[in-house]
């Protein structure tokens, strides 16, 4: 018996190769890059998920509306992502055509659920295919299951994707991240929700409307954002109840010297 | 390419609506599969598609288009206007027919800024704005109907008169029975499907 192989002559042009501490060197640098982005922060409710991003600083003769990180893929699906927005941009284009792809074929919605598992997917590949380099994004994908529970997903520059409660992602992440695991409970309103979400974002950025972005989903409805008025009306009501609470601290502190 | 005519679609613009009526029924040889299929495609909220022909390329046909258009919405962020919808679906019939021709018959309506647009398509690639138009052996019967009783001056009442008067036409001196149809109405608030029995007009009918 002969057995044929056939082998195609072809250049190594792997670039995404193991390092000997089993690390993936390409892949960690992409994560660098999600570390240098702006800040991301996704947040599960009882009954919607809420997306704010840092807007990050523009040329003053910029026109601000090409400036967004918050992508919707499909009715009921939006995301959001940290790291190298030339990236996100790519991938949120293939996940659109994903979604129209699926709906085409099956004539339903596609899930969140299939949605973050199909780029998560798209993620892995390029970490393992001759003359790519790995996406350098992490990304918040948001959307309704099948059993109308909110769902927020994180995909990893690695291809890994996992659910979260909320989540930050970006630059000072650590920061927002612990602030999260301290405020965000079990039952969450979607107005405590916004609020928590705004603070969080308050923590790292500065304070503005022009400098945040907020944006969420309800069951059954589409991505909505917050106008700027009332993003201003929640930071200074924040800022002023963080200022009396600054007050009652000074007091308590003068009294006991 | 045999043309199947049984389908009966047929369509009339007004100065800010339009209305498109087909056929609910899908036959099989001699016998009859259903007679509540929707036939009109919502390809945005502001355009839709009539569609008559082959019943396996109608749906591929139709969710191709629609599929694409709401691929350029996610992409872009806004619509396309009617008479752009018309033209790229035109040109996927153009380029199918010498390639891989798809056997539908289209009546796309849409309203936007520009008002109310109504195109005659066809599997060839053919196109054409109108402000009535049929296909189908229930063409025969109702382009003179809408002759008489439409002008796209008229309001939205008239239009439902004379798709009504159209209706009893095609269930009177058509041969095969088409015992339901489904009319759908596009204005500047979107589409939404028009229950004719609620008309409270009763004129001449039953001649």
């Amino acid at each position: 018996l002969k057995e044929q192989v056939y082998i195609q002559m072809s250049y190594d042009t792997a670039i995404t190769v193991f390092a000997p501490n089993g690390h993936l060197f390409q892949v960690d640098y992409a994560f660098e890059a999600v570390k240098r982005g702006a800040c991301t922060i996704g947040i599960k409710t009882n009954d919607s998920i809420i997306l704010a991003v840092e807007k990050k600083a523009i040329g003053k003769l910029q026109d601000p509306r090409a400036n967004t990180k918050i992508f919707q893929l499909d009715e009921h699906i939006s995301m959001s992502c940290a790291g190298l927005t030339a990236d996100a941009r790519v991938l949120a284009n293939i996940a659109r055509l994903e979604c129209q792809y699926y709906r085409f074929n099956y004539e339903e919605a596609p899930s969140v659920t299939y949605i973050a598992k199909n780029i998560a997917k798209i993620k892995q590949k390029y970490t393992q295919r001759g003359g790519v380099r790995p996406f350098g994004l992490s990304c918040l994908i948001i959307g309704f299951d099948q059993n109308g529970e909110p769902n927020l997903y994180l995909t990893e520059p690695s291809g890994s994707y996992s659910l979260w409660k909320a989540n930050a992602l970006g630059k000072n992440a650590k920061t927002v991240q612990e602030f999260l695991e301290k405020h965000v409970k079990d039952q969450i309103t979607h107005e405590e929700g916004i609020k928590l979400a705004v603070q969080a974002l308050l923590e790292v950025v500065e304070s503005g409307s022009n400098k945040v972005e907020i944006a969420y989903m309800k069951k059954g409805e589409t991505l909505s954002y917050l106008s700027e008025e009332k993003i201003d009306t929640l930071i200074s009501e924040i800022e002023s109840a963080q200022q009396a609470k600054q007050e009652n601290i000074d007091k308590m502190a003068q009294l006991s010297t | 390419l045999i043309q199947s005519r049984m389908d009966s679609t047929f369509a009339i613009k007004g100065k800010d609506f339009v209305l498109l009526a087909a056929d609910a029924s899908v036959a099989h040889s001699i016998i009859s599969l259903k007679n509540t299929e929707d036939k009109i495609y919502e390809l945005d909220k502001h355009v839709c598609m009539a569609a008559a022909g082959d019943a396996a390329d109608r749906p591929r046909f139709c969710n191709y288009i629609t599929r694409n258009i709401q691929l350029f919405k996610f992409r872009n962020g806004h619509s396309l206007p009617t008479e752009t919808i018309a033209n790229f679906t035109r040109e996927q019939l153009a380029y199918a027919i010498r390639h891989g021709p798809y056997q539908v018959d289209v009546l796309l309506g849409g309203v936007d800024e520009t008002g109310a647009h109504l195109y005659f398509m066809d599997y060839l690639g053919t196109m054409q704005e109108v402000e009535k138009a049929a296909h189908g052996y229930g063409g025969y019967f109702v382009t003179s109907v809408l002759d008489n009783y439409w002008s796209p001056d008229k309001t939205l009442e008239d239009a439902k008169f004379c798709m009504k008067k159209c209706i009893n036409e095609i269930q009177t001196r058509f041969l095969i029975n088409q015992s339901k149809f489904i009319i759908k109405c596009i204005d500047k608030d979107g589409v939404k499907i028009i229950d004719l029995n609620e008309q409270s007009r009763q004129a001449g009918l039953d001649d």
